[in-house]
């Protein structure tokens, strides 16, 4: 059957199981939006691209499935470009689709025209200009595979709007076949046998997990792993709820904001399993001071991360999930496993002398509402944030216990992720209770998204930890320059009229004992809720590692 | 040290953009880079010549060749037995002076003259890139007036 060009992209989305489109509309993609007009492909109108590409984001996160972004050409398409770089970061896998203008004039400055694919190759696993609609339903398809498979990341198509008019016969591709890529999945027996090895004679094992764990899946292995070979474990902020921060051999997160104790163990180990985590310069501190009595065992489905940072005695390449189902079968044949009793000792003394602390008296802490949103929502909530304080606040006070639960910009650090995000998880897991835990900095980047909410019933709920300043930078100028507060003072609209005039409901929230009740009463409204929670203006996250220092040089909570 | 990679990629827009940008995006850098057609009109060979004196650095940048969707295969020449060849062109002053100078040094070389007109001449040498280096030492004597080089090609044996 003949199709147009616009046709069949929506024929290929939906045969890809696309059923939700974040987006705007334009000039050149026009055709296709006509073409979405009847189709059943649930669209979500953004009122900026940028929140178009985060919440197609978020929704990727938190349903494990493809994001799908769209925006016209030139601006909407660079518009999309902050949000393809978060996704990028993180490896999330997001199909952005832009229009251009048509092929006659690529090329000749034409009217909102922007090289989007040059923009975009940096920040893009592939991209595709599409020249002949011969390619469309290949490249469509491809760009969904290559989004999801191997390591996640996004995809952008660029097509022209003579493609989206031109009509063709439809063949939908059986297979993708790309001759350069072929992920491995499975870990090299050889290696799984050498990790095992060391793992067994390992008297003080520490499991550093990332991300990886929650885009395999391999939270039960995890478990199951660290439960057999009694190793404590520190997850990365993007691997928060791949191992349940209650689980009594858990540390929580290390690093920078981590704990104490993590970057204790990170310092003391005798071996490090790193599963599906990088080791990001914010994890590792000075690095030449980083683990110095530790070999690593690298799991990564990425080759190029392994030995980009630190050198690894033993890595393997594949799937974490996989792998750690290698392993837990080698693990099975091998009947003795060093006892890690004395290091486990070590570590719970570490956790009784250094806990996670705040001083809770005069005006609100941030941690304290972060504590109450997590005991209210029962630790069962999707948690977007922002970047900066509140990102780090989220990270460290609600106890994450289930992937796919905390959805925050890691890599990229983008200030106003968290509120499209909220929306794009709420989309995807609409009988989940969404919260974006945000700044009043960062929920100012993409604060117009208050429209989408109301206009298309979105629920989610936004605590602002309303500090009057753009919180993490204001920390450094106090710890490292001096207390010279250069420029991040903000004067604020007021947030609870702001979120009135777009029909959402504002809760303000000035003392400490309204805390509760108000995060509870946003709980019944269905609507989308602002609670701006005035809280301690010159709080500060610790413990905090300062840049460039080992991980075990803390400032605040080692006292 | 110089490290010989060559390159089995796609042959279509915007891949040489793609190798390009990741080497100045991460901080590597390019000696020379060569490209043509293979024997399969879809695949192209690049040879590129990188100053790696660091292992991990080396390692990096074959994995992120290899990463590139648009790469088929990579391989380190360096640790092979190959085959490298590289052309230059010259353009000297070439009178009645230096005239015999130049002829011993073309013999020298196996180097020759492509194009003469009036008091200039065009030169070729294809070589190593060592001997190549070596011979444009030596013609700079006779006053050089434009240098073209290609960049290496290279063969496993």
């Amino acid at each position: 059957m003949k199709m147009s060009g616009a046709q069949i992209l929506i024929e290929c989305l939906k045969r890809e199981g696309v059923e939700v489109m974040f987006g705007y509309p334009g000039g050149a993609v026009l055709p296709i939006f006509d073409r979405l007009y009847d189709s059943d492909i649930h669209f979500i109108l953004t009122r900026h691209e940028q929140a178009a590409a985060h919440a197609a984001d978020g929704y990727a996160r938190a349903t494990g499935k493809v994001g799908v972004c769209i925006a016209t050409s030139g601006p909407g398409a660079t518009n999309l470009t902050t949000g393809i770089a978060t996704a990028y970061m993180d490896s999330i896998p997001l199909v952005a689709i832009t229009g251009q203008v048509k092929t006659f004039l690529i090329g000749n400055d034409a009217f909102q025209e922007a090289d989007i694919t040059g923009v975009t190759r940096p920040i893009t696993k592939y991209n595709y200009l599409v020249k002949d609609i011969k390619e469309l339903a290949r490249i469509i398809r491809e760009a969904f595979h290559l989004a999801s498979t191997g390591r996640p990341g996004p995809v952008l198509v660029d097509i022209p709007v003579d493609i989206q008019q031109q009509s063709r016969e439809f063949i939908w591709p059986e297979e993708v076949n790309i001759r350069g890529y072929k992920p491995t999945y499975f870990g090299h027996p050889g290696q799984i046998k050498k990790a095992v090895k060391l793992i067994v004679e390992s008297k003080r094992p520490l499991i550093y997990a990332g991300g990886g764990v929650i885009t395999s899946g391999a939270h039960q292995e995890l478990k199951s792993l660290a439960e057999k070979i009694q190793a404590p474990v520190t997850t990365t902020l993007m691997g928060l709820g791949g191992f349940s921060v209650l689980h009594p051999l858990s540390l929580g997160m290390l690093g920078m904001h981590g704990t104490v104790y993590a970057n204790l163990a990170v310092q003391n180990a005798d071996l490090i399993i790193a599963i599906g985590a990088r080791f990001d310069d914010r994890v590792t501190g000075r690095l030449d001071a980083f683990a110095p009595y530790a070999k690593i065992i690298h799991i990564d489905i990425d080759p190029s991360s392994i030995s980009k940072n630190v050198k690894v005695d033993v890595p393997i390449v594949g799937d974490a999930r996989n792998i750690l189902g290698q392993i837990l079968e080698e693990l099975v044949e091998r009947k003795k496993i060093s006892d890690t009793k004395d290091w486990l000792k070590t570590i719970y003394e570490w956790k009784r002398k250094h806990p996670l602390k705040y001083e809770d008296k005069g005006r609100i802490k941030p941690q304290y509402v972060v504590e109450q949103i997590y005991e209210i929502t029962k630790g069962e909530a999707i948690i977007t944030t922002e970047v900066g304080q509140n990102q780090m606040w989220a990270a460290q006070w609600y106890k994450f216990s289930q992937p796919r639960t905390f959805l925050s910009s890691g890599g990229l650090g983008t200030m106003g992720y968290g509120f499209p995000a909220a929306i794009g998880a709420k989309v995807g897991c609409p009988d989940r209770i969404v919260f974006d835990i945000a700044g009043d900095g960062s929920i100012q980047m993409n604060i117009q998204e208050l429209a989408t909410c109301v206009c298309n019933k979105i629920n989610v709920k936004v605590a602002i930890l309303n500090n009057g300043y753009l919180g993490m930078v204001r920390q450094w100028q106090e710890l490292f320059y001096k207390k010279r507060y250069a420029h991040t003072c903000l004067y604020n609209p007021d947030f609870v009229k702001l979120a009135e005039s777009y029909g959402a409901v504002g809760i303000r929230v000035t003392k400490k004992e309204e805390v509760r009740p108000s995060i509870e009463k946003a709980l019944q409204i269905d609507n989308t809720v602002f609670i701006d929670f005035h809280i301690e203006p010159e709080e500060n996250v610790f413990p905090m590692v300062p840049a460039g220092e080992a991980i075990d040089r803390m400032i605040g909570g080692m006292a | 040290m110089k490290h010989t990679i060559s390159v089995l990629v796609e042959n279509k827009p915007g891949v040489l953009a793609r190798i390009s940008g990741l080497f100045s995006a991460r901080g590597f850098n390019i000696d020379s880079l060569a490209v043509g057609e293979t024997e399969d009109p879809t695949v192209s060979r690049m040879t590129i010549v990188v100053d790696a004196s660091d292992e991990r650095v080396l390692e990096q940048i074959i994995k992120q060749l290899r990463k590139l969707i648009d790469t088929i295969s990579v391989v380190d020449l360096t640790k092979k037995e190959f085959i490298h060849r590289e052309l230059a062109l010259v353009k000297i002053n070439y009178t009645k002076e230096n005239k015999s100078k130049v002829n011993h040094l073309l013999n020298r070389f196996k180097a020759g003259i492509m194009e003469l007109e009036r008091d200039t001449a065009i030169l070729e040498i294809c070589a190593e890139s060592e001997k190549v280096k070596e011979f444009l030492q030596e013609v700079r004597q006779f006053g050089l007036k434009e240098l073209m080089r290609t960049g290496r090609i290279a063969m496993a044996k």
